[in-house]
């Protein structure tokens, strides 16, 4: 069940992707989003498809690792497109009943928002994948920089996310041999009606719990055994470093932009 | 219940770019009523095999027999339920899964799950709770007031009133201080003496190994590359030391004691008792002989 998240996994490579800067890659990941939405015809879709097909094949990573990013989401999609496939009316009318209509409108803008879907999947599971969750959280905590003028504890927080960060694969791997041990005891999971099914999962949610309060004491305990703080009197030790790879990115990233707002039609 | 592997293959997320290989071709039987260690270094497979012997994993090659039980690769499974009443597991840190609000709650779970009475796992509680030796007052109190080694105890007691043919300890004593060590494997080798309970443990601990266990299963990289006797795989230690194993402490005191005198003791030691019988005789003469 849990092998099956593609969520905060990292496949190591050596690939042009890999060697990029995080704060690059969650920078343009988050802009890429953005400029998805610049694209409103065939052209400019085709365009962005064919972009985010080369830089998959850029990371060296097989294929079926972007699929399974999809995989949990596909029903939501589906939904979606479905909505905007029945209910949308303009152009040639193809098939109607009641509110229900399936127009060439309909269609064009569902596979539009098909197509949106997918590749916002793809381009932060492609971020996900070539990215440490460290090297991912020191992004985040460069990018919160700013908001440290208006009083947020951005050290603090990032401290948070990253001891949050690095619990997360412990608390899966603690959460699967809970599972398992309570499961030689008896119990079964995804059985009988929806309250025996609640039951079940008490016997790993109070375990867990516990376990989580443990770990936390004994780490607050270590973090000041090593005289941590708290606050900005740290320095750091990894530091991020742009390269030019970054600088080229960025500019392509611009480039392409340009070339959305070029093709746009009203 | 014997418990039989054939060709046993297991890889963890198969078909996915975290693909990863844990067990190539294991055969190995486990007879009703007997003792195995399981030794290996660390990554070598061994927890990865006793989470079979549950049917908690199910190979993705070969085939497991577990009693009446047929488990065939891709062969999708029901009533594990029932499979699993006869197979306890102790996994390591077993403390780790109590969660009721009393310890007599907690013992009585893996009963009730499996059928038994309310009444009847009252009973049990009460019975296996001295078996691991605690009080029974102990069993009104929550188990998180309890110290490591008492929930230890308890988280073993709750295994132990499910009354499975089959237990399996994937190293029961690890973070114990010694006595506790000592008296836990003591139980351990009481119960499969005086219930007939097949027995499986895997440790690190050689010492382990080579008192209680009949049949010892070596693991490297997760095949078995032997399996026999304690007293034959400490005998040729050689090839414990190449995998990164130690050999016993008696083992070892008798190497160095038949270099230093130059002699050779009948058989190979595994316990001290063993060791003294065997080299009493060349002290008697103040090491004359």
């Amino acid at each position: 069940m849990i092998d099956k998240l593609i969520f905060g996994r990292y496949v190591p490579g050596e690939s042009l992707i890999h060697k990029l800067d995080a704060r690059t890659k969650l920078l343009a990941g988050i802009y890429f989003i953005g400029i998805l939405f610049l694209a409103n015809n065939l052209v400019s879709n085709v365009l962005l498809v064919l972009f985010t097909l080369f830089t998959m094949m850029l990371t060296g990573i097989k294929l079926t690792a972007f699929m399974k990013g999809i995989r949990p989401l596909i029903w939501l999609i589906l939904f979606t497109v479905m909505m905007q496939v029945l209910f949308t009316i303009g152009g040639t009318v193809y098939f109607t009943w009641g509110p229900v209509a399936v127009s060439s409108f309909g269609l064009i803008k569902g596979t539009y928002i098909f197509i949106r879907f997918i590749l916002i999947i793809m381009m932060s599971t492609l971020v996900m994948l070539t990215t440490t969750p460290m090297d991912l959280m020191r992004a985040i905590e460069y990018w919160l920089y700013p908001f440290k003028y208006i009083n947020v504890p951005v050290q603090d927080v990032a401290l948070m996310v990253s001891v949050a960060l690095r619990f997360v694969p412990t608390l899966v791997e603690e959460t699967e041999k809970i599972m398992k041990a309570q499961q030689a005891r008896g119990v079964e999971f995804g059985v009988g009606n929806l309250f025996q099914q609640m039951k079940s999962v008490v016997p790993i949610f109070i375990p867990l719990f516990v376990s989580s309060f443990n770990r936390a004491e004994d780490l607050a305990n270590a973090m000041e055994a090593r005289g941590y703080q708290g606050g900005n009197q740290r320095t750091k030790f990894h530091i991020l470093h742009w390269h030019l790879l970054d600088g080229a990115t960025l500019m392509l990233f611009l480039l392409i932009t340009m070339v959305l707002v070029m093709l746009r039609t009203t | 219940m014997d418990i039989t592997f054939e060709k046993v293959g297991y890889c963890y997320q198969k078909n996915s770019p975290f693909e990863t290989r844990a067990l190539t071709n294991v055969n190995v039987t486990f007879k009703e009523g007997s003792y195995s260690a399981i030794i290996g270094h660390t990554g070598s497979g061994k927890s990865t095999l006793i989470q079979h012997l549950n049917a908690l994993l199910q190979p993705t090659e070969g085939t497991l027999i577990i009693g009446e039980r047929k488990i065939v690769a891709g062969v999708k499974q029901k009533k594990l339920r029932d499979l699993r009443k006869h197979v306890g597991v102790v996994f390591q840190f077993p403390e780790a899964q109590l969660f009721e609000e009393t310890v007599e709650k907690d013992i009585c779970f893996g009963p009730l799950n499996f059928g038994i009475s309310d009444e009847e796992a009252r009973k049990r509680a009460r019975k296996v709770i001295r078996e691991v030796g605690l009080s029974e007052d102990i069993l009104t109190r929550s188990p998180f007031e309890l110290s490591g080694g008492q929930m230890r105890r308890v988280a073993i007691a709750g295994v132990l009133a499910m009354e499975p043919d089959v237990l399996v300890l994937d190293e029961p004593t690890a973070g114990l201080d010694p006595s506790g060590r000592t008296e836990i494997m003591e139980m351990f080798h009481k119960l499969h003496k005086e219930k007939g309970l097949t027995t499986i443990l895997v440790t690190h601990s050689m010492e382990d190994a080579a008192r209680y266990a009949e049949q010892i299963i070596l693991m490297k990289k997760g095949t078995v590359i032997q399996t026999a006797t304690p007293r034959e795989i400490f005998t040729k230690t050689e090839q414990l030391l190449e995998l990164g194993l130690l050999v016993p402490d008696v083992v070892r005191f008798q190497h160095e004691f038949e270099q230093k005198f130059q002699v050779k003791l009948k058989t190979t030691c595994l316990t001290i008792e063993e060791l003294i019988t065997a080299i009493t005789p060349y002290l008697k003469n103040g090491g004359g002989e």
